[in-house]
């Protein structure tokens, strides 16, 4: 299984206060809630998954600043054997 | 500084894709925070919406490239905590005289940008009359109401401009026309008054609602450079802790509840 992949996101995991805004306005629904692991003051934060697009709404919605959004020169591709490439 | 605090980190499952680096070949269309906000961490509730619309105030502000010569006045509320991480010139105002300090330092100084930032305790309960008169002398100033229809900071009761069926900490089956009022359309009301030039409401329940604010931002700043008189943009945040609502339903719920009685859309504009 091969995704196409056009942007990624770099998440200030310390930052976060597990509201799920993101989560909720994410279009391609590659973000997810951790569901065990918390950050440092206690917070479930984000993950996110193969299929980003580099829209920004993620950036867009979040009150606590988490999300730098980046959008690669050439898309790329990930698969569950090789990763991104 | 972000740092993987993930369990086990080192055995990232498959399937989640690393997003601590800083990613080779990629163009970055969005940062942490905006130009003008300094520091990122707040002690803002989750899920709060005022982050996000101070934001937009900040982004529109850059924009223009107004952030050398621009103040701004703020009120009192839960946002005021936040002037502290903003890389501009910050006036403190008492409870509702926001538009007056402002009407001062625009007076005084008139080449700069000064603009308000109000809840809508401060601005509809505490302090109405003074936006109003603003408006009505057409003080060249913008001046923003961030409204959840709570006194958020001083515990969540009702204000003046929580919607019929609003659920706040005063009126918990949600607010009921015939024992607590109706509630007040501020934007229209500073419609009606000549002396605007320029009155819209936004909303930042969403990353559509949050791009038509910025627009609304940088509209109401270019009447205030034109000379057009006061610009008042409303902006809806929510307020999950002060609606009792989990901070996912909150968006849904400022559209359904709050955006139902106070509509999203320009209301007046002078610009060409």
């Amino acid at each position: 299984m091969n995704v196409r992949i056009r942007g990624t996101v770099r998440i200030d995991t310390e930052a976060c206060k597990g509201c799920e805004l993101c989560i909720e306005a994410c279009k391609p629904e590659v973000l997810e809630m951790t569901s065990t692991s918390t950050n440092t003051r206690g917070y479930r934060y984000p993950e996110l998954l193969p299929g980003c697009t580099g829209c920004r709404a993620c950036a867009d919605v979040c009150p606590d600043f988490c999300f730098q959004v980046y959008r690669f020169d050439e898309p790329r591709t990930w698969s569950p054997e090789e990763g991104l490439r | 500084m972000t740092t993987d605090h993930r369990q086990g980190a080192g055995e990232t499952p498959a399937r989640i894709v690393p997003s601590h680096e800083v990613p080779p070949d990629a163009t970055l269309v969005a940062d942490n925070t905006a130009e003008l906000i300094d520091v990122g961490e707040h002690h803002l509730c989750p899920g709060c919406g005022e982050p996000i619309a101070i934001r937009a105030v900040m982004d529109g502000l850059s924009l223009l490239g107004l952030a050398e010569r621009c103040i701004a006045v703020f009120g009192i509320g839960c946002s005021t905590a936040f002037s502290n991480n903003l890389d501009v010139e910050v006036l403190q105002a008492l409870h509702g005289r926001a538009p007056s300090v402002a009407t001062g330092a625009a007076r005084s100084r008139p080449g700069l940008a000064v603009f308000t930032i109000q809840g809508d305790g401060d601005l509809a309960n505490e302090g109405l009359q003074e936006v109003l008169h603003a408006a009505a002398r057409g003080e060249n100033i913008v001046c923003f109401m961030l409204n959840n229809g709570v006194f958020g900071e001083t515990g969540g009761h009702l204000t003046v401009t929580t919607t019929i069926g609003q659920r706040t900490k005063n009126t918990l089956e949600g607010r009921d026309a015939a024992r607590h009022g109706h509630p007040m359309r501020v934007a229209e009301l500073l419609a009606g008054i000549d002396g605007v030039g320029y009155v819209a409401r936004g909303a930042v329940n969403n990353a559509g609602n949050v791009a038509r604010t910025k627009r609304m931002v940088v509209e109401a700043f270019t009447a205030q450079q034109q000379g057009l008189g006061l610009s008042f943009v409303e902006i809806l945040t929510m307020c999950p802790t002060g609606w009792f609502v989990p901070t996912t339903e909150a968006p849904a719920y400022l559209e359904e509840t709050i955006a139902a009685t106070h509509r999203v859309g320009v209301l007046r504009s002078a610009l060409g």
